[in-house]
C-alpha cells in the first residue's frame, strides 16, 4: 500500500490531533450499482440512440494499437463524421478502446481510467492481443483475456486491424447500443466482486481503493 | 583503438581485447578493476559519456556478463568493457558515482537479472514491474511460458500452426513438392 493511503494521525492548524484514513475518509467505498433502464421502453431507445450516435473514446492508448486511432483521428478516416471523438479525459468520455497488449502495469491505470468513466460506458477490445493474448501469448507480464478484468462488448481482430476495420466494429457498436444489449457498466458492477478478485489475482500490488472514483 | 588498449595495459591489468570495428572495441576486465579504469577513462582518455549498462546471462557457465559501453565524443570511439561475475548472489559495484545515469540501469539490472549494486540509489524500488512476486524474469532460468500459464487465463480455442508448413500449404496446397 502506498504510504499517502495508510492511516495516520495529522495535526490540524488549531492544534488538534485527528487520525486520517485515507480509504475511509477520501474515497467513498460504496461500489457501482446496477442503472436500471429508463422507465418507459420509447424512453430508453431515444437515450441510446443518443448514445449510439455519440461515442467519446478516451484518448489512452494502453498498446501498439493506439497506432490506428491516428488515422482515424484525421482526415483519412475521419471517424468524426461518425459521431465518434476523443476525449482527454475518463470523466468525458463513454467508450475505452483497449487497443493492444495490456501488461499488468497498464491493466491498473486502464482499471483506474475505467472506473472514473461515467456510465454507460462501452469497451471495444481491439487487436488480437486483448482476444487471446495474441503474440504476447507466453509473455510473462501481459493478459491474455480482456473480459476476465473488464465487460467487453467489442472486440475487433487482428494484428494490428486497420482503421476501416475499427469503423466497422464502432459501427457494430453502435447496433449493439441501440438494441440496449451494451450493458457492460452493469455487468461490472452486477459481477464487481468477480472483476475485482481476477484484476487482484494479477496486480500484486494493489495499491489503491478498490472502487473510489 | 589498439593504441588505446596499449597505453592502457601500462596502468591496469586487462583481459581480452576485440577490435569490432575502426570505432568500437572491447576489452573484458576484471571486476575489482572496472571502477578504477572507467575513472581512468572518463578523465583521462575522454570517455565522457556512458552509452549503456546491459547484462548477458551465460546460465551454462554459471556467470552474468555485464557489459558497460562507454563513448568518446571528440574521437568518436565506442569502448565496451566486459565483466564476468558470478551469477549465483550476483553483486557488482555500483558506478553511480561516475556517471549519474548508471543508477537507473542498474535498477533495472537488479529488478530484471536480480543483480545487487550495493550504494546504488533507489535500487530496491519498482523499475518496469510493480509488484513483482517471482524470480527476475531475464534470467534464463525464469520459464516465462510456463509463468504465463500459471497467472493468467487462456481462452480455449487457440491454434497454432508451424508457419513455414502453413504457408507451404497455402502457397502450393498439395501440388507442389517445394
Amino acid at each position: 500500500m502506498k504510504e499517502e493511503l495508510l492511516k495516520r494521525i495529522v495535526k490540524t492548524p488549531d492544534g488538534q490531533e485527528i487520525e486520517i484514513d485515507p480509504l475511509r475518509d477520501y474515497y467513498c467505498e460504496a461500489g457501482p450499482t446496477v442503472q436500471p433502464p429508463a422507465y418507459t421502453a420509447i424512453i430508453e431507445k431515444l437515450f441510446n440512440w443518443a448514445r449510439s450516435e455519440s461515442l467519446w473514446i478516451l484518448g489512452f492508448g494502453t498498446g501498439c494499437g493506439a497506432i490506428e486511432m491516428r488515422p482515424l483521428m484525421t482526415p483519412r478516416f475521419d471517424a468524426y463524421r461518425y459521431g465518434i471523438q476523443w476525449r482527454p479525459t475518463p470523466r468525458q468520455s463513454n467508450l475505452f478502446v483497449i487497443s493492444g497488449y495490456l501488461s499488468v502495469k497498464t491493466l491498473k491505470r486502464v482499471i483506474r481510467s475505467y472506473e472514473q468513466m461515467q456510465g454507460p460506458k462501452y469497451v471495444v477490445g481491439l487487436g488480437s492481443c486483448t482476444i487471446n493474448g495474441g503474440m504476447y501469448w507466453d509473455s510473462y507480464n501481459t493478459i491474455k483475456r480482456l473480459d476476465d478484468y473488464l465487460p467487453v462488448d467489442v472486440y475487433i481482430a487482428g494484428c494490428m486491424p486497420r482503421p476501416e476495420a475499427l469503423l466497422a466494429g464502432f459501427e457494430e457498436l453502435k447496433k449493439i447500443i441501440r438494441a440496449g444489449k451494451a450493458e457492460g457498466a452493469n455487468q461490472y458492477a452486477a459481477n464487481f466482486d468477480w472483476y475485482k478478485a481476477n484484476q487482484k489475482s494479477v496486480i500484486h500490488d494493489w495499491d489503491m481503493p478498490d472502487y473510489n472514483w | 583503438m589498439q593504441q588505446l588498449y596499449d597505453t592502457l595495459t601500462q596502468r591496469f591489468s586487462l583481459g581480452e581485447f576485440t577490435r569490432q570495428r575502426a570505432d568500437l572495441a572491447f576489452i573484458t576486465v576484471e571486476a575489482v578493476r572496472l571502477h578504477a579504469l572507467l575513472r581512468h577513462l572518463r578523465d583521462q582518455e575522454g570517455f565522457t559519456h556512458l552509452v549503456l549498462l546491459t547484462a548477458v546471462d551465460w546460465l551454462e557457465d554459471g556467470q552474468f556478463q555485464l557489459t558497460y559501453l562507454i563513448n568518446n565524443r571528440a574521437k568518436c570511439q565506442d569502448l565496451g568493457l566486459r565483466v564476468m561475475i558470478a551469477r549465483d548472489n550476483a553483486s557488482m559495484e555500483s558506478i553511480h558515482d561516475l556517471w549519474a545515469a548508471a543508477a537507473t540501469y542498474q535498477r533495472e539490472l537488479r529488478e530484471m537479472f536480480g543483480i545487487d549494486f550495493p550504494g546504488s540509489p533507489r535500487l530496491m524500488d519498482d523499475f518496469i514491474l510493480e509488484g513483482w512476486n517471482a524470480a527476475p524474469p531475464y534470467r534464463r532460468d525464469f520459464d516465462t511460458l510456463e509463468y504465463s500459464r500459471a497467472t493468467y487465463r487462456e481462452r480455449p480455442g487457440r491454434e497454432t500452426r508451424d508457419p513455414a508448413a502453413h504457408m507451404k500449404q497455402q502457397l502450393y496446397g498439395d501440388k507442389g513438392d517445394v
